[in-house]
């Protein structure tokens, strides 16, 4: 067992964890963190997506100790007092979830699409960058449009 | 005008817990003392089993316990059931192999399952299932649907000789037959209905306590329907008697009919924690869900229309082979009949319709209910028939559906397949799907995607579907199980605000939202002061849970029941406390007020008079807070046309689908947001199938597409976005004037795209799902043919 | 998985002298098929040594007509490089249609062209640009690096430390993908260097190669009307339920045809 310490949701935060602990499991089984899912086994569904040092990563594919040091966001990172984020209160405005499973990871991964393209995004950039994560109750179609909405959204003010 | 009610685009009330990371899924509930399962699963599709060596897994670190078979068995715990009973042509039921939850002698699938590994981890749990030593002897195994009943192919269950589970022939067969030699024209398609893996991105779960103290058992469950999961585990399972076993289907990660079933996980997990007197959990990986889900769809069929020299449809024959994998899953004995037949008459007015249905078995996962569950293969085969009837006749598609629809004026219509659709106005919903479609511009747009080297295709579908099946008498004499009506409990609280137990079960259909807007219109309390509960059996009374687009159309009339009893309540109470007569009380937008006058008071007030009874009705209980249970009288029947556009690379074969219309009856919209959504997501399951996915196993039963590295889902840019739009009637039969919508979709887009792949490259038909290879080798031949 | 010790290294020296301490050790850059591969139990290594924290072997620069890549610069990191979207634009496209978004934002060149599964993107470039796989140990030219289905001129202890990719006049990629995994079931890249026209093909065969036929049949010029008369080898074409081996040996004629013409 090895100790692993990193920054979680700007918190500070360590564990005990074998060699083979996924950081999904870090984050569900030693935090607590029960947001980020796990929809699959291939790196392909993206259920389980956060960032760390800024970017998206598929945190069933990165071992809790390669994170160590390292400044994770997860979905639960997002909303403070004053709310929800506003890409989250875009899914919402726009009915961008329905089970809520994929749903943290696609609004991680819609917040790694902004952050690379800027606030103004067409239907078709959208629909390519979120190659990664896969939704079988939506259909997209909303969540494409609260990708776009949710953008736009940080972008103003 | 309620705010909030019934006809608003209201934000969903679940939507906050899950955008904040906060849902409360299986797998994201932990316990004290939990230890973690493993199964061990079959490398073979068709095997014996000689002998199974724990002792070096029950060595191994960490681990609790190695449960096979045999202890199963020791326990008394019985094998998994199927709860619907189908008469095959020799008047006696369909064969029903055994099917024990862990196997006792035989093996019969890729995945089945062989022992339970329990460790006080899940890396250890695998770890030691490595261990467990199988001594398999190899069978010969059944693949393929088409052939598996052939003479010749090794028998996979003895109780049910070539491999069939029943024939099942329904229909007027003579009368078919004659309307076939003397018919002008007959049109004949022969194809297959591609088997679907049902993939709710959430893998199932099961987590089993037992409290030693009450001898009771809670599992938490990815279920779509608590309810009857505890009667099936307590009733035939002997799990544990009713009252002793709760079961939670807490967030589920959506359901597509994949979590309706009893699954051997389930009952393994809740009987193995009583035996270690430890909670066990189990979390399924997708491998898994792949290897052991239950899959869909999976038919072989031929189909027959005979026509007059007007086009017009005088009688349909089919022929169907059906895969129900190795054992029989739930309710998997419904969906290739009652499911299937029954909607063969689609949207038209043919009057004579004869179908045979052989159902088979194969060293395969068992099939079960999938999105829609017969009614696509119905519509699939009708709706690929219907075209090509239309270019037999030298018909435009849509004026061949169009001389066929059943008349507006004849609803009720009893079609010749024991359905009687509710209301419609087909002709309607197809004016408007080709409208919005821009139907007449698409061959301008075909001579402009010629231009760019692509061929353009259009493809229509108009569908039927029978869903929220009902009456429970009629679903009684087909050999059903179980009732399947709903329950619902409506309870104020003292101080005014609501809860709404309902027996159906949300797992992405956004119930909490449109339940609480029903009771908000109907009662007048503020949205935010409604909570709606399910999918726990030891706050809602009973249900039967959701499936079968049935939540709204049976549960939600349920609730309104419960609402009237309540405002019939209050009407006494009211009464009393404004002294006036009861016949005096109208109740409007949540005030009891006495007519004419200015006295009134709200129901949150009533409420609270009726817990805090001091001066009170003679008579009334006290309390304000009503059950009703629902049987409705009839199945729903949602229909609509749906237009789908494609392009073709002919070089690649490569399809895009361009543009997608959708013109729906689903009666009264409570919350058109969610019910746009439901369309949504219906719709790229219907591509999904059509286009991309297709679960394959090799000829010795391995499966081939066992992960998302080969079987295809759709993804965002797989997809256009959808146009969609309404043309609703007014169902008699349902009080609330509902229909369901969740299937909708998945049902009439396959065949939407394939004939709009058709129509593209000028061929006859082209399979699901239509890959880039099949359609690029299509496009070959139809050059090869028109050079 | 299996558990098994974790080296993290901050030099490739240290790399290699970890490996060779190692009973049965392995090399990590991104990981993006390595740890689903040990997911799956198909991988056992005893010890998992990692480069992720090897500075100088993320050094992006141009010099003396070469584009130079340090093994560990990740797919993201190579599409969004100013420098290589100037230097060799096919490339950075071609890096920023590997995988999603996040696979990108680990996954690195080196562990692509070292793991060489048959259906990755970068060993086609590789091939056709006529690249050097610089090790720890050597130079190897591209056309020696692969050498079959997952299979590679490394030897055991021995690090890609950098990719160097002459410039081309010009160059395209045209990737067919498979529709479940989005690898390529046929990625055909094309270039013009040095007045000489190669072709590098990934996807259709066990192992990423030079398309030497298609270049036959261009005769050094970005020229694609004589590739329809190819007849490329069936019989070496990979098949399986995604595309068969005619298709695949088609589908690299429709690539290449469309490599061509967007080196246009």
């Amino acid at each position: 067992m090895s100790t692993v310490s990193m920054t979680v949701n700007g918190k500070a935060v360590c564990g005990e964890v074998e060699s083979r602990t996924l950081l999904v499991q870090f984050l569900r089984e030693n935090l607590g963190l029960t947001g980020t899912h796990v929809g699959c086994d291939t790196s392909q569904c993206g259920a389980c997506v956060i960032h760390v040092n800024g970017k998206s990563v598929k945190s069933c594919t990165m071992l809790a100790i390669q994170a160590d040091g390292a400044d994770v966001t997860t979905i639960e990172g997002l909303a403070d007092e004053a709310g929800l984020h506003p890409m989250q209160q875009a899914f919402m405005d726009n009915h961008g979830l329905q089970c809520g499973f994929c749903t943290p990871g696609m609004v991680m991964s819609a917040l790694d699409i902004v952050n690379r393209n800027g606030n103004e995004l067409d239907e078709s950039t959208v629909r390519k960058e979120l190659e990664g994560n896969i939704c079988r109750c939506t259909g997209y179609h909303n969540i494409v449009k609260a990708v776009q909405a949710g953008a736009k959204a940080m972008g103003g003010s | 005008m309620i705010e909030n009610g019934i006809g608003a685009s209201v934000r969903r009330k679940e939507d906050q817990r899950f955008l904040i990371g906060k849902g409360n899924y299986t797998d994201d509930i932990n316990v004290a003392g939990q230890t973690h399962a493993v199964f061990v699963r079959s490398p073979h599709a068709h095997a014996e089993i000689k002998g199974i060596d724990c002792s070096d897994a029950l060595a191994a670190p960490g681990v609790v316990a190695v449960l096979t078979g045999d202890d199963l068995a020791a326990d008394g715990i019985g094998p998994l059931i199927c709860g619907v009973t189908v008469t095959s042509d020799d008047g006696e039921p369909h064969r029903a192999p055994a099917h024990p939850a862990l196997a006792q002698g035989k093996v019969n699938y890729v995945g089945d399952h062989v022992a339970i590994v329990i460790a006080e981890t899940r890396a250890q749990a695998r770890d030691a299932a490595e261990l467990v030593d199988v001594d398999y002897s190899v069978l010969p195994a059944v693949i393929d649907t088409g052939s598996a009943a052939d003479s010749g192919q090794p028998q996979i269950h003895e109780v049910a000789p070539d491999n069939v589970c029943y024939n099942w022939p329904f229909g007027d067969k003579e009368g078919v037959e004659a309307a076939f030699a003397g018919a002008h024209k007959v049109s004949k398609l022969d194809l297959v209905n591609n088997r679907m893996v049902t993939n709710p991105m959430e893998p199932r779960a099961a987590l089993g306590e037992y409290n030693q103290g009450m001898d009771e058992i809670t599992l938490h469950l990815t279920t779509q329907n608590p309810h009857v999961h505890r009667l099936v585990l307590s009733a035939f399972n002997q799990l544990a008697p009713e009252h002793k076993l709760r079961v939670v289907g807490p967030d589920v990660g959506g359901g597509f009919g994949a979590k309706i079933f009893v699954y051997a996980e389930e009952l393994v997990v809740g009987w193995a924690c009583r035996k270690i007197k430890r909670p066990v959990k189990w979390n399924g990986d997708r491998t898994e869900a792949f290897l052991a889900d239950a899959h869909g769809r999976d038919h072989v069929s031929t189909a027959e229309m005979a026509m007059d020299e007007n086009g017009k449809f005088l009688a349909m024959r089919v022929q169907t082979q059906a895969n129900l994998g190795a054992y029989l899953s739930t309710f998997s004995t419904m969906v290739p009949s009652y499911l299937y037949a029954f909607l063969l008459a689609g949207q038209y007015s043919t009057p004579l319709i004869y179908s045979e249905v052989k159902a088979v078995f194969t060293n395969t996962a068992p099939v079960d209910a999938c999105r829609g569950a017969g009614r696509p293969e119905a519509t699939y085969l009708v709706e690929r028939l219907v075209d090509i009837c239309a270019a037999d006749m030298g018909l435009d598609p849509a004026e061949i559906r169009r001389r066929n629809f059943i008349p507006v004026d004849a609803f009720p219509y009893q079609t010749p397949v024991v359905q009687c659709y509710d209301s419609g106005d087909y002709p309607a919903a197809l004016d408007k799907a080709m409208e919005l479609a821009d139907y007449s511009g698409f061959s301008a747009r075909a001579e402009e995607a010629k231009s760019r080297g692509k061929l353009r295709g259009i493809g229509l579908s108009s569908y039927v579907e029978a869903c929220g099946i009902a009456p429970s008498a009629a679903v009684g004499q087909l050999g059903a199980g179980v009732g399947l009506w709903e329950s619902a409990q409506v309870r104020f609280n003292p101080t005014g605000n609501v809860q709404v137990f309902t027996g159906t079960h949300s797992h992405g259909q956004g119930h909490e939202t449109t339940f609480a807007q029903l009771v908000c219109d109907q009662l007048g309390v503020p949205i935010e002061n409604i909570e709606v509960i399910h999918g726990d059996t030891a706050r809602t009374q009973f249900g039967m849970g959701t499936y079968g687009s049935r939540s709204l159309a049976v549960g939600g009339v349920a609730i309104a029941r419960a609402c009237d009893k309540l405002i019939a309540k209050g009407k006494k109470i009211a009464a009393h406390a404004l002294e006036a007569a009861e016949g005096d009380i109208e109740f409007v937008d949540g005030n009891f007020s006495v007519a004419g006058t200015d006295k009134a008071m709200n129901i949150a007030e009533v409420a609270f008079t009726a817990y805090v009874p001091h001066s009170y009705p003679e008579g009334v209980e006290p309390g304000f807070d009503e059950n009703a249970f629902f049987d409705p009288t009839n199945f729903s029947f949602p229909a609509g046309t749906h237009i789908c556009e494609v392009e073709v690379d002919p070089d690649t074969g490569v399809v895009e689908v361009v543009k997608y219309s959708a013109v729906d009856d689903f009666g009264r919209l409570i919350n058109p947001m969610i019910v746009e959504g439901q369309v949504h997501g219906g719709i790229a399951h219907g591509v999904g199938q059509a286009l991309l996915e297709g679960c394959s196993y090799d000829s010795e039963g391995q499966l081939v597409t066992a992960s998302y590295m080969d079987y295809a889902m759709p993804r965002a840019d797989n997809l256009p976005s959808f146009d969609i739009d309404y043309a609703p009637t007014n169902p008699p039969d349902n009080p609330l004037g509902v229909k369901g919508c969740g299937e909708a979709g998945a049902i009439g887009a396959p065949p939407a795209v394939i004939n709009a792949i058709s129509n593209a490259l000028g061929v006859r038909h082209i399979d699901m799902p239509a890959t880039p290879e099949a359609v690029w080798r299509a496009a070959q031949q139809a050059a090869a043919v028109s050079a | 998985m299996y558990e098994f010790n974790y080296r993290k290294v901050d030099s490739v020296a240290a790399a290699v002298e970890a490996m060779q301490q190692a009973e049965d050790g392995k090399f990590v850059a991104g990981g993006q098929t390595m740890l689903p591969t040990m997911k799956h139990r198909l991988a056992s290594p005893s010890d998992l040594i990692d480069l992720g924290g090897v500075a100088e072997l993320t050094v992006v620069n141009v010099e003396d007509g070469n584009l130079t890549v340090g093994a560990m610069t990740t797919h993201a990191a190579v599409a969004a490089s100013a420098e290589v979207q100037r230097a060799i634009p096919a490339l950075a496209r071609l890096a920023g249609n590997i995988g999603d978004p996040a696979v990108r934002n680990r996954g690195t060149i080196g562990g692509s062209i070292a793991n060489h599964d048959p259906a990755a993107d970068y060993p086609a470039a590789v091939i056709a640009l006529g690249a050097t796989v610089q090790t720890s140990k050597r130079a190897i030219p591209a056309e020696e690096f692969f050498t079959g289905m997952f299979e590679t001129a490394l030897e055991e202890d021995e690090i890609v430390t950098s990719v160097s990719f002459p410039l081309p006049e010009a160059a395209a990629y045209m990737k067919f993908e498979n529709p479940a995994s989005r690898y390529a079931i046929v990625g055909v890249f094309v270039a013009k260097t040095g007045g000489e026209v190669r072709v590098g093909v990934t996807g259709a065969t066990a192992c990423a190669h030079r398309g030497l036929l298609l270049e036959e049949a261009m005769g050094g010029e970005l020229d694609a009307s004589g590739i329809d008369s190819v007849e490329l080898p069936v019989e070496q074409m990979n098949s399986d339920i995604h595309a068969s081996a005619e298709y695949r040996a088609h589908l690299v004629k429709v690539m290449t045809k469309r490599a061509v013409e967007a080196c246009r």
